[in-house]
């Protein structure tokens, strides 16, 4: 802690005023009402679906408590615990050092590594989890690769290897973010006083990029939580796949029901021993004038840097996209051609784009309550954002048809329902890098705002929102990208007759239809490469302007 | 920015053009777009009927419909297994069908009370690794595959709506403590567990298990896509409920003001077109009489079934459900 305090001191030597964001400067305030009114008018609706269904199972069954406290369910409990804390260090490891030899030293071809190396999130993760395990086992690729036969991928390390490789890119697109962002000055400051760049990353970077790696590493332990796909190609015992059990096999939804609070407990740990360890390191510093000195790579530092890059692509991203084109070879050599659905695809840009539009519209309230009007109101406002994020969407869909078919019929099946649904689903991918932002930029700018005569609404508007644009933007196109990946809700809520490109591959694969689920998945990806170049590029282009 | 909004109109537009066709019949369908979309639109061009579909899972458009009770926009639900049908129909949801139709197909693959009537038929069977497991050795029902000799040897998947389908038939032939007693001998023997069918009959023909417990039709497709895979299919030799058949089928909403058309779509379903695309489409078995199955299919008077009344399913589905949990299986 005293360590992280005397960070702070150094960026207020560089002549940041001189106090610690949060507590003592905005307590005395309490947040305007339109504030809170535009914060809760996504979640709650969705929030009191949730919630009015958890205390219907409660009230239709008195064999809750017997479902809820087996040996069973605790085991089940463990182990998907057990993934996801492995998960997300594997994911930290590889995001933080993906992020930090891009943005910081003189790899070659780096804007390229910069797209490759995110693109895996582009790829749905049963999409990841079924050519790794085609490729492994003793008659597999792998084993063919080096002559020897080698065991199935599948089980605990098969369901790691495949949610690491899908949820990594949300650590290092938020970290890479953030370093970009930061001061290279103090950095410097602390080479140039003797300490070796080990010690500068890890007394000067780390703690700065704290804010970032947690948020990316939150979403990271969410997604593994509620992902039901790959733990259940993998053969993976998690607590999803049971759930998903509960709700196919049974008319009583009860059980199913009492297992979804029960992995929102999960994730509830999750999110508190975040919150624990995140302290009170926030710093925010100026806009960095220039961009950093960059790490000078040995050739051999160049070689290792690259092999790690690479290969965790190759698994990640390349494998896949070989896989599918072959199967889309295979079907068009066999005359069947390839399979485009024009309605699919317009139907997957249409969803995905206006959720993303309405996440970063309604992440802006929370986001501001969080930072600026911090207080136990807010801190469960941010975490009601995250418990939505880490319920299997079969949950949240039922939840959402059975409240909307009973008190609002007009919209039930609509588009307007649907996209409130993917945007509550998934706004804490927008919460999270736009409270990173948030965090670095000084609230003095906002006061300055205010003390020159501009109301609190438009400072939010003329000062606040293009101050953190950019984590807004990164935390929109992930929603973009996910959304398109997203299935349960899509198949129960929307109008009937629309269909995705999601929809297509789920229908497709079902079926065995493995060129068609190809093709499907192609187009998918293609359409997801243009927010990740968003990403992945256009934030160094904007920071010269 | 500006251009990308109006893009996005331009998009929602486009797509809610797509979607929107009021006078359609609305079809709930648990049975994939990739295999009746053709046939649904077939119908459309011979009766000019539109016709939007909700494609999703049996179970979980029979739950929606639950939900949904009186109000419901479907017209008509279209399910890949009894089970599902059975839970809209215990609801009371479904109203009676013509004699007419019903009596199209053998009493045994419609519900008593005309509830529903079935489309197209599924065998349960045992896929089996035909160049290591010779088909005499396999036992004359699933009961012998709890004999340690089948240990780690045969596939299922408990989580998976057809398997379930079976636990509830065997629930309704052979009780429901020699259906718990199967199910943890299966557990004991440490059976590997999937997620559904298809991979089990991919783990056969790769050589990763021997045995597996699946519906009939997959091995049928991968047999069609490459001949040479290693897969066959086996039929259980006395009548169990391992070697049920069972229907894929249809009903109609007893909220559908559109009773005309949707009956017209399931007589559709049950016409001499449609039986010949199940046939050789989805490799299922035709129930209208006289129209043959796949070559490499048993006749389906030939397949020994048990005396069950495939309308009781949904009644014992929760308790199959419980008891595969309690066996460990899920």
């Amino acid at each position: 802690m005293s360590r992280r305090d005397s960070i702070i001191n150094v960026g207020s030597v560089r002549g940041v005023p001189a106090s610690t964001p949060g507590t003592s400067r905005t307590s005395p305030k309490s947040a305007p009402w339109w504030l809170w009114a535009t914060a809760l008018a996504l979640l709650a609706p969705v929030s009191i679906a949730i919630v009015s269904l958890f205390l219907r199972a409660f009230g239709a069954s008195s064999t809750v408590l017997e479902t809820l406290l087996t040996t069973r369910t605790l085991r089940l409990a463990g182990r998907s615990f057990l993934l996801t804390i492995l998960v997300t260090a594997a994911a930290i490891v590889i995001g933080v050092a993906g992020a930090w030899v891009l943005t910081r030293t003189d790899i070659r071809f780096k804007t390229a590594w910069g797209v490759v190396f995110a693109l895996p999130l582009v790829i749905p993760s049963y999409v990841i989890a079924m050519t790794l395990i085609s490729s492994g086992g003793p008659r597999g690729l792998f084993a063919n690769l080096v002559g020897f036969p080698l065991p199935h991928v599948t089980g605990l390390v098969g369901a790691w290897l495949t949610l690491t490789l899908s949820t990594y890119p949300y650590v290092f697109l938020i970290t890479s973010a953030a370093l970009r962002r930061t001061d290279p000055a103090i950095e410097e400051a602390a080479r140039s006083l003797g300490s070796s760049p080990g010690r500068v990353f890890r007394t000067i970077v780390i703690p700065q990029l704290r804010p970032a790696v947690g948020a990316g590493a939150l979403l990271v332990a969410l997604y593994t939580l509620s992902d039901f796909g790959s733990v259940s190609l993998m053969r993976f015992d998690a607590f999803t796949r049971v759930i998903y059990a509960q709700y196919s096999g049974r008319l009583d939804r009860t059980p199913a029901i009492v297992l979804s609070i029960v992995l929102m407990l999960v994730a509830g740990v999750v999110i508190w021993g975040e919150q624990r360890s995140r302290g009170r390191g926030a710093l925010f510093s100026r806009k960095p004038t220039r961009p950093p000195s960059m790490y000078r790579l040995s050739r051999g530092q160049q070689v290792a840097a690259t092999a790690l890059l690479a290969s965790t692509v190759a698994l990640g991203a390349a494998l896949p996209i070989i896989v599918l084109v072959g199967w889309v070879v295979e079907s068009l050599k066999a005359g069947d051609g390839f399979f485009l659905s024009v309605p699919a695809i317009l139907g997957s840009l249409t969803g995905a784009s206006l959720a993303a539009i309405v996440a970063m519209a309604a992440a802006i309230p929370i986001v501001v309550l969080g930072v600026r009007y911090q207080s136990r109101r807010t801190a469960w406002l941010e975490r009601s954002v995250l418990f939505v994020f880490s319920l299997p969407h079969i949950t949240i869909a039922i939840a959402v048809v059975s409240f909307t078919v009973r008190y609002a019929r007009p919209v039930y099946q609509s588009m307007f329902v649907l996209v409130i649904v993917y945007a509550a689903m998934f706004l804490a991918q927008v919460t999270g890098p736009a409270r990173a932002s948030l965090l670095q930029v000084n609230p003095a700018l906002g006061e300055a705002s205010r003390s020159l005569g501009r109301g609190t609404f438009r400072t939010m508007l003329a000062v606040t929102v293009p101050l953190i644009s950019r984590g807004l933007l990164a935390g929109g196109a992930l929603v973009f990208v996910t959304t398109l990946k997203e299935l349960p809700a899509t198949l129960l809520l929307a109008p009937s007759g629309f269909t995705t490109l999601a929809v297509r591959i789920w229908a497709a694969a079902d079926e065995l239809l493995y060129a068609r689920a190809a093709s499907s998945a192609l187009v998918l990806i293609a359409v997801s490469v243009i927010p990740v170049y968003y990403l992945a590029i256009k934030p160094k282009d904007v920071r010269n302007s | 920015m500006k251009r990308l909004i109006s893009l996005i109109l331009l998009l929602v537009l486009a797509s809610s053009a797509c979607a929107a066709r009021d006078d359609s019949l609305v079809v709930y369908s648990g049975r994939s777009e990739d295999l009746v979309q053709p046939l649904i639109d077939r119908f459309s061009d011979e009766t000019g009927i539109a016709v939007t579909v909700r494609f999703a899972g049996s179970a979980d458009l029979a739950a929606t419909i639950l939900e949904e009770g009186d109000h419901s926009p479907a017209d008509v639900f279209f399910a890949q297994d009894p089970a599902s049908l059975g839970t809209v129909a215990l609801a009371g949801l479904f109203s009676e069908l013509p004699a007419t139709l019903t009596d199209l197909v053998p009493a045994r693959f419609s519900d008593s009370e005309r509830q529903w009537v079935g489309t197209s038929g599924r065998a349960r069977v045992v896929v089996y690794d035909g160049s290591r497991v010779d088909p005499s050795d396999l036992p004359s029902t699933e009961d012998g595959f709890t004999e340690p000799e089948w240990s780690g040897r045969t596939g299922i998947a408990p989580t998976n709506g057809s398997f379930l389908a079976f636990v509830a038939a065997k629930i309704l032939s052979d009780g429901e403590d020699a259906t718990r007693e199967w199910l943890k001998g299966m557990a004991a023997n440490s059976s590997p567990t999937y997620a559904k069918n298809s991979p089990i009959v991919a783990a056969v023909n790769a050589g990763e298990i021997e045995t597996g417990l699946v519906n009939h039709y997959y091995l049928l497709r991968f047999l069609a896509e490459s001949p040479d895979e290693a897969g066959r299919n086996f039929f259980f030799t006395s009548p169990t409920a391992g070697s049920l058949v069972m229907p894929a089928g249809a009903g109609i909403l007893r909220s559908s003001g559109n009773q005309e058309s949707a009956q017209a779509f399931i007589e559709f379903m049950l016409s001499t077109e449609a039986q010949m695309f199940f046939a050789e489409e989805t490799y299922e078995y035709p129930l209208l009489p006289g129209i043959p199955a796949d070559s490499l299919l048993p006749p389906i008077g030939s397949i020994p079934t048990p005396d069950i009344d495939l309308s009781d399913l949904a009644t014992v589905l929760d308790l199959a459900t419980d008891l595969v949990a309690e066996a460990g299986l899920i």
